[in-house]
């Protein structure tokens, strides 16, 4: 790095930010924030199941979100490298989740009845 | 290709063409910023993955529905909530080469941080009072552990943060400084984005 760096210049690759997106990301953040705690707190859906079944859809909900406007995810960014790399991390995250819950439902599952807590 | 002879070779005083430099990369810190970042998400993965296995497990230790305080969690929430958007304020002053603006914003990042990182603590101390301290249980441990692991990377997204700060009012906003805060604001926004899924599935999951 040079001591005198020109100010003014822009880091290249990253990407432009713009206030619309922002707002737009912020807005429904906040939506999709609100509308789960709500239905926890205000107890407006009677079947526990549904109920956590919207929650971790308005979660997956603003993780998209999140991602499309404050970290500007699109599929061009660093040449489709960053939306490879994020989809391996995807394909790893689920396996490493839904595989411990099914795999150690299992488990229980088959432990003798005297074994059971 | 044998009969072409294709070197030029400067026979008189014509004028030679050749770049001035050699063609410019954009350095990777940013793609090697955001893999960082993915395998901090494995991390994130595995405590997660503890954590629902391991979330039954009780062992006679108090009940999540007995000792959360949903709405404490609402404002800590929005204090993660409102830091990303405050953050994304900062980018877009540093877009705009305004160097007071981009360190209010980021002060008023940092204040929120703090206050996050404040009520965590709180929290913390408060269920270890009523006895879910992580050695109560195996479900308590996975949650000081997922939980933990979170408001660790907050705390050192602040002290980054600091450090930013001071070198932005030292330096301005170099070329180095402006990357070094992009690659923070991925940092804060991953961070929030983790918080999404502690709230959802620790959280509110834990008291319906």
């Amino acid at each position: 790095m040079s001591a005198h760096e020109e100010i003014g210049q822009h880091v290249e690759g990253a990407p432009h930010a713009s206030m619309k997106e922002y707002m737009i990301g912020f807005s429904l953040s906040v939506i999709l924030t609100v509308i789960p705690f709500w239905l926890v707190l205000g107890d407006v859906i009677d079947s526990r199941g549904m109920t956590i079944f919207l929650i971790i859809v308005f979660g997956i909900m603003q993780m998209f979100v999140h991602m499309v406007y404050f970290l500007h995810l699109n599929t061009k960014s660093e040449g489709g490298w960053v939306l490879i790399s994020l989809a391996f991390t995807v394909m790893l995250v689920v396996i490493a989740i839904a595989g411990s819950i099914w795999i150690m439902y299992h488990l229980d599952l088959n432990m003798m009845p005297t074994m059971q807590m | 290709m044998s009969t072409n002879n294709l070197t030029v070779e400067q026979v008189d005083d014509s004028p030679m063409f050749h770049m001035e430099e050699e063609p410019h990369h954009a350095p990777g810190t940013l793609l090697g910023f955001w893999i960082y970042l993915m395998s901090d998400c494995l991390i994130f993965a595995i405590l997660f993955a503890t954590r629902a296995v391991l979330a039954p497990n009780y062992a006679g230790a108090p009940l999540p529905i007995e000792v959360f305080d949903i709405p404490l969690i609402l404002v800590s929430t929005f204090c993660l909530l409102f830091s990303s958007i405050t953050y994304g304020f900062a980018v877009l002053q540093m877009q705009m080469n305004k160097l007071d603006g981009t360190l209010l914003w980021l002060g008023v990042t940092w204040l929120l941080g703090a206050t996050f990182i404040g009520i965590e603590l709180y929290e913390f101390s408060h269920l270890i009072h009523v006895g879910a301290s992580p050695q109560s249980s195996a479900s308590w441990s996975s949650f000081f552990a997922l939980v933990g692991t979170h408001g660790l990377h907050v705390f050192f997204g602040l002290v980054w943060m600091i450090v930013l700060i001071v070198q932005a009012k030292k330096y301005g906003l170099t070329v180095a400084n402006q990357r070094r805060l992009f690659c923070l604001s991925m940092f804060w926004h991953f961070l929030d984005l983790i918080w999404i899924g502690v709230f959802s599935m620790v959280y509110l999951t834990g008291v319906v």
